[in-house]
């Protein structure tokens, strides 16, 4: 049976708070080639499968363009929305809390499992929860959590933050997840049979869901009009624990609102066809209210949302349904893994999101981009991803967050830029672009000649075969 | 009609003879073609590092140089996308929006505004077209491969006129290669793993020379060439345009 050693502090390995940034991290994830090249084409397969699905619906991008549109209205009214949300869940028999942040939110939690005497709970994927870092906080407080989402299981057990969002183990070989399922729950050594260990973690998850009273589950979509949640699962284990649970706790975030039940239509399409390919998810689960003798708790979470709403310039990454159809699209991501993000959201979406949290903190992550403009295609709300890498680069700058040797070379670079007769001179030499451009010094303290030759210097620049053409057509 | 040629700075420096090749090729299409000498840098490397605002001189400058003309030309897509979406002017706000709209990149200038349907021009080897991501996504050079939508491509276009080029399919048509400005030195690792991945998809799918409208993902590009000593060239699609009929 199980062995429960996971429920320590997740963050704290591999990338966790180590203080390292985004490209130190990358650097390190990069020593080992092959397995770079095995996480490329893993996360490209998925991109594919998205392409594949997409390809199938031609009015495709009109539907982006309309889940954008009703997410923009959610947006400019959302206060009203959450109020109306509010009304008809409690008079569907719901009890309705809101959290300023996440340390608002984890004891409102705490406070509801120790009202009924629990110290176990099972909980489906909840990214919020991940942002919030609730197992964390709630081993602290004694009380153990199973995360039940197959691969949100795999690296609870590893002691690791997921590195994807929908695809949380999506770094793991399945050798290592038979490894981890050795010691954890007992398979034979060397087993790596993916149906084998699925079967093993299938029964050890089914000894939690019957001996657990409390299940926590996310939220994708929040109904205005009727006060109900939807929760989309592959593995139906959102369902398997709050049908078993005496209480039902659902922590949301305040986006997750639409305004009417219909509109649910044009987000289940968009999901799981941007996520993974699928049509859609297997359980695409309501909760509407507690069935007769269950307690049933929605929790409404702000930390830094209002802040960022009033963000005009990034406002619009409230829209993001959690689907990681820019994870698997961005070239940077699937060479850096989702742990060199060193946020609980990795890939580009959370490069936009994290800096609202804590510039400090994540002022690397708008800078861990080529600013291809991949993921702004992709995404299934159409938010403008790669423009708010950009955007928040100028912020992070003008806030302070950049190293002074940086900021020296480019004060540097612009005032050179600003004099022609300069540049003119400098050029002739060959020698200012060499000083002013960090990746054209030639030696091997410079990262560019570590994998990269230096482009060879012509016998002269246009500039000067101009001049002389000039001067040869005057003769 | 008057062009005013926009040649990149490091274009200038490094590549001179992509900048001769775009010269040559307007005029032989009977454009006036001018090329400003006070001319430095279009300010990208500085915003794309966040410090947009301190850009603005190298804004007015532009502005000061380019304004007087019916078009500006540019044989590079990501210091156009630059300029079209970030030129500002305190002191002539007006001259900087007319540039924003009349800056172009080559390739879209030869199909959208010259309208070219034949050129003459051999090129005998296996071309592989790398799709630089400001050109592609940022200007819309070619369709992009997330969309559900009409296929088309610019540079395919110009580049099926050219007599004897075989142009090469790729495994991932429009990834992108890692040279991203300081990125490249920034975040080294990932940067040279994407030059590498890149490259591999030309070789493998049998490229002699890899082209595209942009040289800072060529040389980029260029540079894990050399490092792994392949016979594979980057060459500019201007020069491809601009070789000789008669080799």
């Amino acid at each position: 049976m199980i062995k429960e050693t996971s429920n320590k502090s997740k963050g704290k390995s591999p990338s966790g708070d180590s203080g390292a940034d985004h490209a130190t991290l990358s650097d390190i994830f990069n020593q080992d080639e092959p397995r770079v090249n095995w996480h490329d084409e893993t996360l490209w397969f998925v991109r594919t499968k998205r392409d594949k699905a997409v390809n199938t619906i031609p009015e495709w991008e009109l539907l982006r363009e309309t889940a954008s549109q009703i997410k923009h209205n959610v947006l400019s009214n959302l206060s009203a929305y959450l109020e109306q949300f509010e009304e008809k869940a409690i008079a569907n028999g719901v009890q309705v809390h809101w959290a300023a942040d996440a340390k608002e939110h984890n004891e409102i939690v705490h406070s509801i499992l120790k009202k009924h005497s629990i110290n176990r709970m099972v909980k489906s994927k909840s990214m919020l929860t991940e942002e919030c870092h609730l197992n964390d906080y709630l081993s602290k407080n004694g009380v153990e959590v199973i995360d039940t989402d197959l691969g949100e299981r795999i690296v609870q057990l590893a002691d690791e933050p997921p590195s994807h969002i929908v695809l949380p183990c999506i770094h793991k070989k399945k050798e290592e997840i038979g490894d981890l399922f050795h010691i954890h729950l007992g398979t034979a050594a060397g087993e790596a049979d993916p149906q084998v260990l699925t079967e093993a973690a299938r029964q050890d998850l089914r000894s939690a869901f019957l001996t657990r009273r409390a299940a926590l589950t996310g939220v994708n979509f929040a109904v205005a009009e009727t006060g109900e949640i939807v929760v989309c699962t592959n593995e139906g284990n959102a369902d398997m624990g709050v049908h078993l649970a005496d209480v039902h706790i659902a922590s949301m975030g305040i986006e997750k609102i639409i305004p009417e039940r219909k509109h649910l239509g044009f987000f289940l399409r968009l999901l799981t066809r941007s996520a993974t390919g699928q049509p859609i998810t297997t359980y695409s689960s309501h909760f509407k209210k507690p069935r007769p003798g269950q307690e049933m708790h929605i929790i409404l979470v702000d930390n830094g949302r209002s802040r960022q709403l009033g963000r005009e310039d990034f406002r619009n990454s409230l829209k993001c349904i959690r689907c990681g159809a820019c994870m698997n699209t961005c070239p940077v991501y699937r060479r850096s893994g989702g742990h060199s993000y060193h946020y609980a959201i990795s890939g580009p979406i959370g490069a936009i999101l994290a800096p609202n949290l804590d510039m400090k903190k994540y002022a690397d992550l708008p800078f861990a981009s080529t600013l291809c403009g991949s993921c702004s295609n992709v995404c299934p709300v159409k938010i403008d991803i790669h423009d708010q890498l950009y955007k928040w680069r100028q912020v992070l700058v003008k806030e302070g967050h950049v190293s002074p040797v940086k900021a020296a070379g480019m004060k540097g670079m612009a005032w050179m830029f600003s004099f022609p007769a300069l540049f003119n001179i400098a050029g002739k030499s060959g020698r200012w672009f060499m000083k002013y451009f960090p990746f054209m010094v030639s030696n091997k303290l410079n990262p560019w000649y570590k994998e990269r030759e230096m482009p060879a210097p012509p016998k002269e620049s246009f500039r000067e075969w101009y001049a002389r053409r000039e001067k040869n057509n005057r003769k | 009609m008057r062009v005013g040629l926009f040649i990149p700075c490091y274009v200038d420096q490094f590549y001179p003879n992509a900048a001769i090749a775009t010269l040559q090729l307007l005029e032989k299409f009977g454009v006036d073609v001018v090329f400003p000498k006070k001319q430095t840098c279009c300010g990208q490397p500085m915003a794309n590092s966040g410090f947009s605002h301190l850009s603005s001189e190298c804004d007015e400058l532009f502005v000061e140089n380019f304004s007087e003309f019916d078009y500006i030309v540019c044989p590079s897509g990501s210091c156009v996308l630059h300029i079209k979406d970030h030129l500002h002017s305190a002191k002539s706000p007006d001259k900087a929006k007319a540039i924003r709209k009349k800056v172009f990149e080559l390739v879209e200038f030869l199909t959208d505004i010259l309208e070219i349907k034949e050129l003459k021009a051999k090129f005998p080897f296996k071309v592989g077209i790398h799709q630089s991501c400001h050109g592609q996504r940022g200007l819309k050079l070619s369709q992009m491969s997330e969309l559900v939508a009409p296929k088309f491509s610019k540079p395919e276009t110009l580049l099926k006129m050219v007599d004897g080029l075989e142009l090469i399919n790729l495994t991932r048509v429009d990834e992108c290669c890692g040279f991203g400005g300081t990125f490249c030195v920034a975040e080294e690792a990932v940067s040279s793993k994407m030059g590498k991945d890149r490259v591999a998809d030309h070789i493998q799918n049998g490229a002699e020379y890899i082209t595209g409208a942009d040289l800072s993902c060529l040389m980029h590009m260029e540079g894990i060439l050399k490092r792994q000593k392949s016979n594979v060239k980057v060459i500019h699609i201007a020069e491809i345009l601009n070789a000789d009929p008669n080799p």
